[in-house]
């Protein structure tokens, strides 16, 4: 059983993506589309969580959800992590599809064992008896002074832990799609969203949060990365919200004739090597753009994924991380440690003068 | 509230008597070829990693009682979720025989084809689960119960942990949200005085914890004397008000673990040691139906004769199993992609 032979595989059944078409929505807006049209289909789908209800989840994941379906399938839980994800694993495991919202990935201390012990590992040790077709949907990533215990991203703290698939849409098309694809999967699957990404009236956002969305069903397949913007010098490696920053630094080196080329992971578990290992062969100059902890993660995947495949296809390799350090609270220090649109760029100029 | 076995007043018949001692026997018979089989290849050294059966293994006898009187009210669509020590309650809830030796020697006809083990069964065909996290397994049970209301059944869930679990903050949440939703729960705790070394009374704040049933606004019954005919009672209105939509109920069992903790444990901790063999609760009960005059010698031998050729046939199944292929080591994670 070789990852090769396994990506050959699902890429030939990959679903074609739409045409984006001319409306637009922002993420959360999407996003909420994509549950409703999948409840409207599946009475097993529901969604459960802390203010998914009447609030319409704190970073409006669920707004206008409660209007439509009602208390019985939008249903606010009591302030028990543990309980409620593990009563989202028993429906699934009875062939119920839940949506279960876990209101900041930074609470995942008081539940893990659910999330890791239970919802991804059941499949495996049941040996493929018992499938838990559930979404644990959760808001990750800091910039608005919430500290070190309301701004993580932690995808990679997910990621490392097998049995779960882990998606983190950048934009609005994709956050439907992966949402559409998440119900559907029989999988585990973790989406985190960034709360940066979502278009919020109350936060500060990127233009890119509002985008071209389908008013049609369609999936972006979980496990398949996308090139967003193509270049022949230097290619940054990104997932969510760090899609938007790389994209703007991209678009202003244009002018000063660096070509950058930005791959937007899409989906972290199962993660797209061969779009890593290819955009690295175009340029072999990698800098892995991650709103994560530096140390023991994605960059340090996607360098090993790179030199396991061929040492000697990069020139050269840096990251823009979170270096090892809680997110600080106050502003000058956040924005110190957070991937920026400045650090990206010195990034971009040191490796083409490399 | 407490049931004392001399108030059990539950009206069984014969037959349902001896479906009880004929229940807890087949465990106890299960229990006790996996002892010898654990330790068979073992010694004289004894090397957790070795032999036919590796790894922790956690013994149920003792245990029979809650087993086999609640079970006794469970049909197969019911849920059960039980914990480390979860063979008494996976015989009693129906799990076929070849598939759990199967798992528990780690072969390809094992429940999880080897993947799991002896703390993680996952039957679909008897909604029976476990969990090796101590307090874990509550949580899906409310999820079964949920999916059973939500699909208009009159299934129940009952959910299974020791008397240490009730110190764990799942049992507190799973209580409390469970008696929120009227969800169709049967929470039981194995009292079994041992929570590996740590005695109840060095970690539990209250006489019993059938009393933090009210604190979630539920009914809550401590069972004393290990006695199988009072937790059948005691199960039996409980799973009853479940049916009937009267939400969940705590039952808390005094029991008894009659072994140490997992095999390999010399339990010098255990001051009352030398006792515990004299409360083993079936020769109680055979006792009890034997001065009734409800039980013959040759009941008892039909029992204990039909317990062993069904185990053995298990554990021979098991040992003939192939091994898993270790080439399909990943086979599992996922659905879809592998």
């Amino acid at each position: 059983m070789s990852i090769s032979t396994g990506t050959a595989r699902a890429r030939q059944s990959l679903p074609v993506e739409p045409e984006a078409g001319s409306r637009r929505l922002n993420t959360a807006k999407a996003l909420q589309e994509a549950i409703g049209s999948q409840m409207e289909q599946d009475d097993s789908v529901f969604v459960m969580g802390e203010d998914v209800a009447a609030y319409g989840g704190i970073f409006s994941s669920t707004t206008g959800l409660l209007e439509k379906f009602g208390p019985q399938r939008i249903i606010d839980t009591p302030i028990s992590e543990s309980a409620f994800i593990g009563l989202g694993i028993g429906a699934a495991v009875e062939g119920m599809r839940p949506i279960v919202e876990l209101m900041f990935v930074d609470f995942f201390g008081v539940c893990m064992d659910q999330i890791y012990n239970h919802m991804a590992k059941i499949h495996y040790e049941s040996g493929g008896n018992v499938r838990v077709p559930m979404v644990l949907m959760t808001a990750v990533g800091g910039g608005y002074s919430d500290g070190a215990q309301h701004s993580q991203t932690l995808w990679g703290t997910f990621a490392h832990l097998p049995g779960m698939k882990v998606v983190v849409p950048s934009n609005p098309y994709d956050a439907k799609g992966l949402m559409t694809a998440a119900i559907r999967s029989d999988d585990p699957v973790v989406y985190m969203f960034h709360k940066g990404v979502m278009g919020l009236a109350w936060m500060a956002k990127n233009r890119r949060s509002i985008g071209a969305v389908p008013e049609q069903d369609y999936v972006v397949p979980i496990g398949k990365a996308k090139v967003v913007r193509e270049g022949s010098d230097v290619s940054l490696v990104t997932l969510s919200l760090s899609v938007h920053h790389s994209l703007d630094v991209a678009e202003q080196l244009a002018g000063e004739g660096i070509s950058v080329e930005v791959l937007d992971l899409r989906s972290l578990v199962p993660l797209d090597r061969e779009a890593v290992i290819a955009t690295a062969t175009k340029t072999g100059k990698v800098i892995v753009v991650d709103e994560d902890y530096q140390s023991f993660g994605l960059s340090g995947e996607i360098a090993a994924t790179i030199a396991e495949h061929d040492p000697a296809l990069l020139k050269h390799f840096s990251r823009v991380c979170v270096p090892d350090v809680p997110i600080p609270y106050a502003r000058e220090l956040e924005y110190a440690v957070l991937p920026t649109a400045a650090r990206i760029e010195a990034a971009v100029r040191t490796a083409v003068t490399a | 509230m407490t049931m004392e076995t001399t108030e059990v007043t539950a009206d069984l018949s014969t037959g349902q008597r001896l479906a009880l001692l004929r229940e807890m026997i087949l465990i106890r018979t299960f229990e006790e070829a996996v002892l010898r089989e654990y330790h068979a290849d073992k010694s004289p050294g004894f090397d957790i990693g070795k032999g036919l059966i590796p790894g922790e293994m956690h013994l149920s006898a003792g245990q029979e009682p809650v087993a086999a009187g609640l079970c006794a009210h469970l049909e197969t669509g019911d849920a059960l979720t039980a914990t480390h020590r979860p063979h008494h309650l996976a015989i009693a809830k129906g799990m076929d025989l070849r598939s759990l030796a199967g798992e528990i020697f780690g072969r390809e006809s094992g429940l999880g084809h080897g993947r799991g083990g002896h703390m993680h069964l996952f039957d679909p065909a008897t909604h029976f689960s476990c969990s090796g996290i101590v307090a874990e397994g509550f949580p899906a049970a409310l999820g079964q119960a949920f999916a059973f209301q939500r699909a208009g059944t009159s299934n129940v869930a009952a959910a299974v942990a020791g008397e240490g679990a009730a110190n764990a903050g799942p049992f507190h949440e799973s209580l409390n949200l469970a008696a929120l939703w009227k969800l169709p729960v049967i929470f039981v705790i194995e009292d079994n005085d041992w929570g590996i070394s740590v005695a109840r009374n060095a970690s539990t704040s209250v006489p019993t914890n059938a009393v933090r049933a009210a604190g979630y606004g539920m009914p809550g019954v401590r069972v004393e004397g290990n006695d199988v005919e009072a937790v059948h009672a005691a199960a039996g209105e409980a799973v009853a008000r479940a049916r009937a939509g009267g939400g969940p109920s705590l039952i808390e069992v005094h029991t008894l673990r009659l072994w140490g903790h997992f095999e390999g444990d010399a339990q010098g901790y255990r001051p009352e040691l030398a006792d515990v063999p004299g409360r083993d609760p079936i020769p109680a009960y055979q006792r009890k139906l034997r001065d009734a005059g409800l039980l013959s010698e040759a009941d008892l031998a039909e029992m204990e004769g039909e317990a062993r050729t069904r185990v053995e046939d298990a554990v021979e199944h098991a040992k003939a199993a192939p091994a898993p292929n270790p080439a399909e080591a990943l086979k599992y994670v996922f659905v879809e992609g592998e």
